[in-house]
């Protein structure tokens, strides 16, 4: 493999990396969302209460799906500097906002589709730049000779 | 008592994240696929800073829910952002990464937005 190929298999990489967590906080707040809709007791200060809610199976699903995205962006953090993460997974908020308009009927005033822009700009911008500028990540490893 | 919750979320945040980020480099590159998240799992249990971090995680992910009790998302949400501001200082200067011009203004389009979306 030539090192062209590498590092842009690495940086492919690094986006489907950030589309599964994207896919994985998305999926995991809406289910999360929609069980707690469903869960009759108004959560407090008292564990118990928080325990029981878990028993949703739709809460359920959406607390692993959240573990999982946190593992994910783990990968993440050791694949791109945390100033590249950052603004790059802003772009949930850009999927909240179209999967509240779509699913969710929610109205969207400009202000907020104004905000939604700026950010996919944003992050635009941020993933054109170079994705690890720091040398202490591990070397990638040595094809065999 | 707003204001002490908001500190502690972007105390959080930035602690949380500055330690996952530092020790996730250290740790080398990782994949996604299941034998990635079990080698994930075994790093994790390796470095206690990494367990700090996401501790810190934690905290700030009660915090907000605390938070989001007494005041509005429109308050929560811009107040808690101040942590990527500080965050992407603190990338340069203690993690030392380097933020080009272009970097830098997209992270500051994503603040804008991020606030006027909260807002």
């Amino acid at each position: 493999m030539t090192k062209l190929t590498r590092s842009s298999g690495a940086l492919l990489k690094t986006y489907l990396v950030l589309l599964f967590f994207l896919a994985l906080k998305a999926g995991g707040n809406s289910a999360m969302a929609w069980g707690m809709k469903q869960v009759p007791e108004r959560m407090s200060i008292n564990p118990a209460l928080y325990l029981r809610a878990m028993l949703n199976p739709f809460v359920a699903m959406g607390i692993a799906a959240l573990i999982l995205a946190l593992l994910t962006r783990m990968a993440l953090l050791s694949l791109a500097d945390l100033s590249f993460v950052l603004p790059v997974t802003a772009v949930g908020y850009v999927l909240a906002v179209f999967l509240g308009k779509v699913f969710l009927h929610e109205t969207v005033t400009r202000q907020r589709w104004l905000g939604t822009a700026l950010i996919f700009a944003g992050a635009a911008l941020v993933g054109s730049t170079s994705r690890n500028t720091t040398s202490n990540t591990a070397p990638v490893p040595q094809e065999p000779r | 008592m707003k204001w002490v919750l908001v500190a502690a979320i972007v105390f959080a945040t930035v602690l949380g994240d500055l330690l996952q980020s530092h020790e996730m480099k250290r740790a080398g590159e990782q994949s996604v696929s299941a034998r990635g998240f079990a080698r994930l799992l075994h790093v994790i249990a390796q470095r206690r800073l990494l367990i700090l971090g996401i501790a810190c995680n934690a905290v700030s992910f009660f915090a907000f829910m605390a938070l989001v009790q007494t005041e509005p998302l429109s308050f929560a949400v811009p107040a808690s952002s101040a942590s990527f501001v500080l965050e992407t200082l603190l990338a340069k200067f203690v993690l030392h990464e380097r933020i080009g011009a272009r970097r830098a203004a997209g992270a500051l389009a994503v603040l804008a937005g991020v606030i006027l979306v909260g807002g």
